[in-house]
């Protein structure tokens, strides 16, 4: 085989999302000569980001004054807060959390933000590489980080080279910026390998699933905002809904569920369908389509779980640190937050060391702090976790304790020792049917044949132990119906299908036994999200 | 030898496609685009014809408005030699391209023009033929193999009854069909080395061609939908459901 193909920078940043492209954009800004590249796993710079989203823009005023005469194609400023308690036939209204009050603030599609970014960025000289997946870490003789290598194409699902086999190249680069979201793969593997959370608690996650939709003309009132907590959640799983009201006859709509449920038979996808069908939502849908729906996993451990962002050669910037703020339910602030701030500490110093006390000592860790103690409430149940919350609002944070996190992997109950909550569903009616209808409309697209993306490292647990203790969850918390168990023949066996991954990571993090790794397929595959 | 490629972009094929909720036409925004897969086969040809040593030069051809640059530089990122970027303020109709492919062939002079048997927007699968009949040179369409020696193609093509294998007279207009290869990765450093590749831009008005747009399209309507089905006991009643229905 011939020697890999090397390229060298002096910043490889992995990810296109709004940290990698904040962080790109502001070292450019800062040091014209700095050559930096973005790798992104999606085939074009926003079809796997998936956020509600509305933002906060101040941040981005700093990075790109100016941006608002020129605003990203969704960008609708927020009019009206609404902050509910939902019941199954009805709910009340309760007063707006002060963190979820919107005022000044912008609802976008994240997808759409990161594509306005983008050329913006290569104005600036900044190369960004979509359809390439940063598949693995290089090491120097030091052990320091010195660069990513990107994945073959053309392999197939044996292993063997297909005909149009391509050999992934080496990105070499004194910095590699880790941007790669909630869960990123590298990430998880630099936190094992330097050991960053040795200081820290547990990362936790929710997973957020969403769906945009036109609806018939006059039923949407750009920029009204509806926040709701209840029903279809039980009192023991923390759940939430958002309801972001477009231009254009569109809505943008989710549910937010933390992985940190207790119940192996909870899903996560069905709780989303069921509050759509709540009165106070479903007359706004009917007759409307979907026109794209994806899901994702959400970075929740806040300030005690942020795991140390530095390491030789490599630093964590955004959500893939861990930066979002829970109770404002917003990250893309933090992520262009810090990631301008590495691009000055990198632009300063040229080097990693000194970003974690640098990161620790900035703005965007005291808005984390002061609201610490807020989602770590919720594990008590929604009414403690929402007294909790008022607690900590009032004090500013100023409460003499921290909340502990538990990684989410661990939290389920086995099946038959615990009280199974009462989920008072009701019958559906609106798209889509089921999980594999609603990944028709995230497009997403593997080639099949392809090596399996999700690495199971022991399939057997799935049959034996999983299938007693938990009843495979993996089947149920999955948002694209990915895993499946299926009888044949040989028996019972778990069924992998990857072409429908969505990239949320959601089994990376929950699968009780973590047998399951999420990797990179092959660049450019994966979901084609529109305007998410 | 020098070898034209038609190189369209059109919204992705993984993309669901959205009509307007107005009826003017396909949601554009926000929406993924790339290269016609089957242009993407036609510059597949066209560099392993280079490779082979048959031809010399693959220059890719797009017609569109200023941000089709992005599009040409992945065609010149897969290989070609240049690009040229006819600019016009938005795709044009098969009859108005072929007329500039027909400017564009009199001033390269090339021996074989390969293009897409169709766009996927559109489905036309008139530009190839248009533009031989122009040219007055001949065509050999939907091609799932070409050879290519002393001065005539050889192409094999898929017809309803099996496979059809012509013999024509180079310079001449080869359609691609979907078998005729696996268009190759792109690799990152040649998306670098791409950068530097010419591209040279010509307004459309320059060329002289007359418009042939003679096409009105007058509403853009999605697919009806599938009316939701109806679960029936046994078969007396859905004998009786489809005499009612008088289908039956």
């Amino acid at each position: 085989m011939s020697e890999r193909e090397t390229m060298e920078y002096d910043v490889v940043t992995v990810g296109a999302g709004p940290a990698g492209l904040a962080f790109a954009i502001r070292l450019k800004q800062l040091k014209q000569d700095v050559r930096v590249c973005v790798i992104e796993k999606a085939s074009t710079i926003g079809a796997h980001i998936l956020s509600g989203a509305v933002i906060e823009p101040q941040p981005l005023d700093a990075l790109l004054p100016g941006w608002r005469d020129h605003p990203p194609p969704i960008c609708v400023p927020a009019a009206e807060d609404e902050f509910w308690w939902l019941t199954r036939t009805g709910g009340f209204r309760l007063p707006t959390p002060p963190q979820m009050k919107n005022h000044g603030n912008f609802i976008v599609s994240l997808g759409a933000l990161c594509a306005w970014l983008a050329p913006q960025a290569e104005a600036l000289g900044v190369e960004i590489y979509p359809g390439f997946a940063a598949a693995d870490l290089l090491y120097d003789d030091q052990g320091a980080v010195c660069g990513v290598r990107i994945g073959d194409m053309g392999v197939a699902k044996n292993g063997s080279h297909k005909p149009g086999y391509t050999q992934g190249i080496d990105i070499k680069a004194p910095l590699t910026v880790l941007a790669e979201g909630a869960r990123g793969h590298l990430t998880k593997r630099l936190v094992a390998k330097y050991r960053l959370d040795a200081e820290s608690d547990p990362q936790t996650y929710s997973i957020g699933i969403k769906e945009l939709w036109q609806v018939p003309a006059g039923r949407v009132k750009p920029g009204k905002i509806v926040h709701s907590v209840g029903w279809p959640a039980d009192s023991r799983t923390y759940g939430g809904s958002f309801l972001y009201h477009l231009d254009k006859d569109r809505v943008a709509l989710g549910y937010v569920s933390g992985l940190d449920y207790t119940d192996p038979l909870y899903q996560p996808y069905e709780a989303f369908q069921q509050w759509k069908h709540h009165p106070h939502v479903k007359p706004l849908l009917e007759g409307g389509e979907i026109l794209s729906a994806g899901a994702r996993a959400i970075v929740t451990g806040g300030w005690q779980s942020l795991p140390k962002v530095e390491m030789p050669g490599a630093l964590l910037i955004g959500d893939g640190a861990g930066l979002l703020n829970v109770p404002k339910i917003k990250g893309t602030h933090q992520a262009i937050r810090s990631a301008m701030l590495a691009a000055e500490h990198i632009a300063e110093k040229s080097t990693a060391a000194g970003w974690d006390a640098r990161l620790r000592a900035s703005p965007a860790m005291e808005e984390l702090r002061r609201v610490r103690n807020i989602k770590p409430g919720f594990k008590k149940g929604v009414y403690f976790g929402m007294l909790n919350a008022a607690w900590e609002t009032i004090t500013d944070g100023f409460s003499p304790w921290t909340w502990r996190n538990k990684a989410d992997y661990g939290t389920l109950e086995k099946l038959g020792r615990y009280e199974q909550p009462k989920r008072d569903y009701v019958e559906r009616t609106l798209p889509p049917r089921d999980r594999l209808a609603g990944v028709y409309f995230a497009a997403t697209q593997h080639d099949e044949d392809q090596p399996i993306h999700l690495r199971v490292a022991d399939t057997q647990v799935c049959v034996t132990r999983c299938a007693e203790e938990y009843g495979n969850p993996c089947t149920r918390f999955c948002p694209a119906g990915v895993y499946e168990m299926v009888e044949d023949e040989a028996g019972k066996r778990l069924q992998i299908n990857a072409a429908n991954c969505v990239h949320c990571k959601t089994c990376d993090i929950k699968d009780p036994y973590e047998v399951i790794t999420w990797v990179t397929p092959e660049g450019g595959s994966g979901p084609n999200y529109q305007n998410l | 030898m020098k070898i034209l490629v038609g190189y369209k972009r059109v919204v992705d094929y993984n993309v669901r496609i959205t009509v307007k909720p107005d009826g003017s036409g396909v949601a554009t925004e926000g929406v993924k685009l790339s290269a016609n897969p089957f242009d993407d086969i036609a510059l597949e040809e066209a560099l392993r014809l280079r490779e082979k040593g048959v031809a010399t030069e693959v220059v890719v051809v797009g017609i569109g408005p200023a941000d089709l640059q992005a599009h040409l530089r992945n065609g010149l990122a897969m290989g070609a030699n240049r690009a040229i970027h006819v600019v016009a303020p938005d795709a044009v109709q098969p009859l108005t391209a072929a007329r500039v492919f027909l400017k564009l062939v009199e001033k390269e002079q090339p021996q074989l023009v390969i293009v897409g048997k169709q766009a996927i927007d559109d489905d036309c699968n008139q530009t190839g033929q248009m533009l031989a009949a122009l040219w007055n040179r001949p065509q050999a369409t939907f091609a799932s193999k070409v050879e290519v020696a002393d001065g005539k193609a050889r192409v094999t093509r898929e017809v309803d009854a099996g496979l059809e294998t012509l013999e024509v007279d180079l310079p001449a207009v080869i359609t691609t069909d979907l078998r005729l290869n696996e268009p190759r990765f792109i690799k990152l450093p040649d998306i670098m080395k791409a950068k530097s590749k010419p591209i040279e831009t010509v307004e459309f008005a320059s060329l002289g061609v007359e418009p042939g747009d003679h096409l009105r399209i007058t509403r853009y309507a999605p697919p009806p939908k599938r009316q939701k089905g109806v679960m029936v006991k046994d078969v007396a009643e859905l004998v009786a459901a489809l005499k009612a229905k008088g289908l039956l």
